[in-house]
């Protein structure tokens, strides 16, 4: 029957600007997808574990205040020491296009800058989740 | 009576007498072909309308501008927000920025700041002096404004939740220089409700935050006289994504909220209304946004005159500061936002506003470089010097479009109060999600339409080349924290730590009760508590705010 | 993970999953992990959106942890008629707990569902249940069904109301008072508030003949931790009155979940046996069509019935 995708929406850090991760769990709501809204004021912590326990496929990090290299990469370090490496991170926000190799080389398998319409992150996450039975 | 004789009235009286003491900007304005430019231009025909709904600037309800000669006396204050890393470079910045002409201070502060943590905290991992300062302590307050006359300048302070402990820092170095607090001029955002709403640096429930709005009102009343105590803000809720009548509608609302909060603890209107002054977006609709301004004047001041029985006309005025749109600035081709900067300059102006910042070119990529800042600035002072349009006031005050477009704008902002009243007031709305659900809604059809192509983005939806991507962009790094963090070891080694306990203390007992917190917390910051070990007092009676999300 | 729940948090969640896409397939699963738990203390917590009920459910956990107990909690929230998605926003009530080995939170759309709870929230407290936690707490969208629908699972039902919400008891349904096992009034500083306190003791005292057990009504300001220990007696009190009294409330659940699981089991099975013989077509076509009526249709299906199940 319904083998829905979830994905987990956060805002890692102090950052309060949410337009953007609400604009995104909206339209991923819209295209079908289950998706866990964290809200503010996350830990990287809390953001491992609640994607754990919600046994999510993808986890969405939106982060403006210039501190994605140190928060993103954190999250992706917890979820594998947590044996959950296969839960796919991708990232967004004001994130320049020179910090992005370092963020895939952590583990971020994709970050979407401002102005990516949702057809394009929709797509990326229906074509990579993981497909188990 | 007649507009022109209103007209006539006006020229001798509220005009004649201000220009007698404030003489403007030149003897006579004129045209390229030597025509005389008037200081305001009315209506040749007798419209019934005008003089309730429109008015001469300077006089009620202000619709044309709070001020009788506004640019033709002074331009708006070219005030850019800035500040980032540490206090030693911000200082540096805000030097630079006063010598290329700059009339105002602003400052900005990082995450950890505004809501109330220092650099040593876990929840400061990362963000240490990336959006704007850290400031920890009184230390840093005196750094960030070492050599710069705290008399004789007039700063503005982007702080929230935090804004006693940092207004108290800005008074306790004031005194160091030789100021007392009646010489200061500035303003604190100090805007809770907007928090909750759209901004996110929150830190205690509601009740508590009011509370410590209206004691900064009260102590400011009677010590710090010049200072604006608070800049009620649209800005933001504009940038989460409402549309032109949301951004007013809901900061007027506010406005009403603070209101009530001060009158309810005892405040008489006309004591601290004066000194609320506002903060709006300038957003790429020139002729929407100049009706904007138009309307949310013509509202508050007959909000304040016939809700709030305001006598002083200085209660009923609405005095605003604008920044032109972060959200409309493009990561692609960013050149093209030197042109919205400038459209959105034109709005401000031809809006009436009191001071402006314009934002920096590359700045939906990162914090400015200083050539960008340069840019900037001189698009407002291309503007003010080059373009006219300061040499009448409200020009485009006829235009049937504009007029229209006030009427409207000011017909629906009523229309939400209204319904905000029906519901409880702001507070209540917000806790009800309300206000949140409105801007959302907005903000996702505006991102539909643009995905649709129905709302072009020049360089995103159209017109797209394919870029390298940007190099020189300003990078703020992470020895910031580590220097940060020994700051503080440094100053907490040196101080007497028996008398900041002390101190921090006797905060949390007034915080229990119910007398001003702010002559506590001045104390507590002249001995050298850290703003984390303040707020953290505070927090122990306070309480957390946890955000009730609508989506 | 707390060393009293049999699964690590990864396996459990993935667990879960297995039961929420695999209907069929779940049955299996649980046939084998089941194991039934009566100490497990089961509260389902339901009302109007906006109730509070969320805040409310971070106040019991905390409660519970500081007593050392292991907390499960399911959130449902509803999910989109038309896209089948969902937002599910609980957790941010409860993100103390994020970092908690002792607390395991799951939120999960109703996916179809009519009701209050989605159509694997059984399934997957009785997995929890059979996991070994102490405490589980189910949270539903609280419109529907749903408050018949957590009474089939859980021993302690709260229902959160707000003052002024315009939910005049009265216009709640019939029956609320078979559900509720418990009142909460959250928000209580708000205006209006005595009213809705006096109007659910009104009701409480009309019906209280007919009650096993008669509902306290409790008044708390979740945000504000006011009333918590309050309400926390009043499940302890609930817990004590079933030990001793409660074998009639239980065997009750038992049966009504049973009834549950076989009602929607019969009846996806006959729909199915009416698609496959094409006999459902049929009869919706002509209803359409104008050709029939439902009534008619009713009387087709009994012989059917009468025919296949031969009685």
């Amino acid at each position: 029957m319904s083998q829905k995708i979830r994905v987990l929406i956060a805002k890692p850090g102090l950052d309060g600007h949410d337009r953007g991760a609400k604009f995104v769990a909206r339209a991923l709501r819209d295209a079908g997808m289950e998706v866990i809204y964290t809200g503010l004021r996350q830990t990287p912590e809390a953001i491992a574990n609640a994607a754990i326990q919600e046994d999510v496929d993808a986890v969405g990090l939106s982060i403006l205040s210039g501190a994605h290299n140190t928060l993103l990469p954190k999250v992706v370090e917890i979820l594998k020491s947590k044996g959950a490496e296969d839960i796919l991170v991708f990232g967004g926000g004001v994130i320049p296009e020179s910090d992005i190799p370092f963020l895939k080389g952590q583990g971020i398998k994709a970050v979407f800058t401002p102005g990516t319409p949702s057809e394009e992150f929709i797509k990326f996450i229906k074509e990579n989740v993981r497909k188990d039975g | 009576m007649s507009i022109s004789a209103e007209f006539a009235k006006w020229k001798e009286g509220a005009y004649g007498k201000t220009v007698a003491k404030f003489p403007e900007r030149k003897q006579v304005f004129k045209t390229s072909f030597n025509e005389e430019i008037a200081p305001v231009y009315v209506p040749g025909f007798e419209d019934p309308q005008y003089l309730e709904t429109r008015g001469l600037p300077g006089l009620y309800p202000f619709t044309r501008g709070v001020q009788s000669t506004m640019y033709r006396g002074k331009f708006w204050t070219m005030r850019q927000y800035a500040g980032f890393g540490t206090a030693e470079e911000s200082n540096k910045r805000y030097k630079y920025l006063l010598g290329a002409g700059q009339t105002g201070l602003s400052v900005a502060f990082d995450l950890p700041t505004q809501i109330g943590y220092d650099s040593d905290h876990p929840m400061s991992d990362g963000e240490v002096g990336k959006v704007g300062v850290a400031i920890d302590s009184l230390k840093d307050m005196e750094i960030l404004f070492d050599g710069i006359p705290l008399g004789e300048v007039s700063t503005s302070m982007t702080i929230n939740s935090t804004a006693g402990v940092l207004l108290a820092m800005y008074i306790a170095v004031a005194e160091k220089q030789g100021f007392t607090p009646d010489k200061l001029n500035g303003t604190i955002q100090n805007d809770i409700l907007k928090e909750y709403i759209a901004r996110g640096t929150y830190r205690f429930p509601p009740k508590p935050s009011m509370r410590l709005i209206t004691d900064i009102f009260e102590y400011c009343a009677k010590n710090v006289t010049k200072w604006n105590t608070i800049s009620i803000s649209g800005y933001h809720i504009r940038e989460a994504g409402s549309n032109a009548v949301q951004e007013v509608a809901f900061t007027i609302a506010d406005g009403i909220a603070y209101a009530d909060a001060a009158i309810k603890a005892g405040m008489d209107i006309d004591v601290f209304a004066p000194r609320l002054s506002f903060f709006f977006n300038a957003h790429n609709n020139l002729l929407e946004e100049v009706a904007k301004f138009r309307a949310a004047r013509r509202l508050w001041a007959e909000i304040m005159k016939n809700r709030f029985n305001a006598k002083d006309v200085k209660s009923q005025m609405l005095r605003f500061h604008t920044q032109t749109a972060g959200c409309t600035l493009t990561a692609q081709q960013p050149d093209n936002n030197i042109v919205r900067v400038t459209m959105q300059t034109l709005a401000a102006t031809l809006g009436g506003t009191q001071s402006l910042h314009t934002n920096s070119r590359d700045e939906a990529l990162a914090l400015p470089t200083e050539d960008s800042v340069r840019i900037a600035l001189r698009t407002q002072q291309i503007v003010a010097y080059e373009s006219g349009i300061a040499d009448t006031i409200d020009p485009l005050a006829g235009s049937y479009f504009v007029e229209a477009l006030t009427d409207s704008i000011y017909a629906k902002a009523k229309k939400y109060i209204e319904r905000i009243d029906e519901l409880g007031g702001m507070v209540e709305a917000i806790e009800k999600g309300f206000v949140q659900q409105e801007i959302q809604d907005s903000a996702y059809t505006y991102q539909l339409e643009v995905e649709r192509g129905e709302q072009i983005v020049v360089g995103v939806n159209k017109f797209q080349v394919k870029e390298l991507p940007p190099s020189n962009l300003l990078k703020v790094d992470r020895s910031i924290q580590v220097s940060q963090i020994a700051k503080i070891n440094a100053v907490k080694a040196s101080r007497d730590n028996e008398l900041v306990a002390r101190k921090l203390a006797e905060i949390k007992a007034a915080a229990q009760g119910t007398e001003n917190l702010m002559p506590k917390i001045l104390e507590a910051v002249k001995v050298y508590a850290t703003l984390g070990e303040i707020t953290g007092t505070m927090q122990e009676v306070f309480g957390e705010h946890k955000e009730s999300v609508v989506l | 993970m707390d060393n009293k729940i049999a699964f690590d948090f990864r396996s459990l969640a993935k667990l879960i999953t297995k039961i929420e896409n695999d209907r069929k397939g779940s049955e299996e699963i649980l046939l084998n992990l089941y194991k039934e738990n009566s100490e497990t203390v089961v509260i389902g917590i339901t009302g109007p959106p906006g109730a509070g009920k969320s805040s409310l459910t971070d106040r019991i956990i905390k409660e519970y942890r500081n007593l050392g107990k292991t907390v499960g909690v399911v959130a449902v929230d509803p999910s989109s008629p038309f896209t089948g998605g969902a937002i599910l926003g609980d957790r941010i009530r409860m993100c103390d707990h994020s970092t908690d080995p002792g607390v395991f939170i799951r939120s999960m759309g109703s996916r179809g569902s009519l009701g209050g709870l989605a159509p694997a929230t059984i399934d997957v407290l009785n997995l929890m249940k059979s996991a070994g936690f102490d405490v589980l707490i189910v949270e539903t969208v609280g419109v529907g069904q749903s408050e018949i629908d957590v009474m089939s699972i859980a021993d302690t039902v709260l229902l959160v109301l707000v003052p002024g919400m315009g939910d005049d008891v009265q216009a709640l349904k019939a029956g609320i008072m078979e559900i509720a096992d418990i009142f909460v009034v959250n928000k209580a500083d708000k205006d209006g508030k005595e009213r809705l306190v006096a109007e659910i003791n009104m009701i409480v005292q009309l019906n209280r003949h007919r009650l096993l057990w008669e509902p306290p009504v409790v008044e708390t300001v979740a945000t504000e931790n006011k009333g918590t220990s309050v309400l926390m007696d009043r499940i302890y009190d609930r817990g004590a009155w079933l030990k001793n009294n409660g074998m009639q409330v239980k065997k009750d659940k038992i049966i009504n979940q049973f009834k549950h699981m076989a009602l929607d089991r019969i009846g996806a099975n006959i729909l199915a046996i009416l698609n496959d013989s094409g006999m459902f077509t049929r009869w919706t076509e002509d209803l359409v069509n104008g050709k029939s009526n439902p009534y008619y249709a009713m009387k087709e299906l009994d012989e059917n019935i009468k025919i296949k199940w031969g009685k």
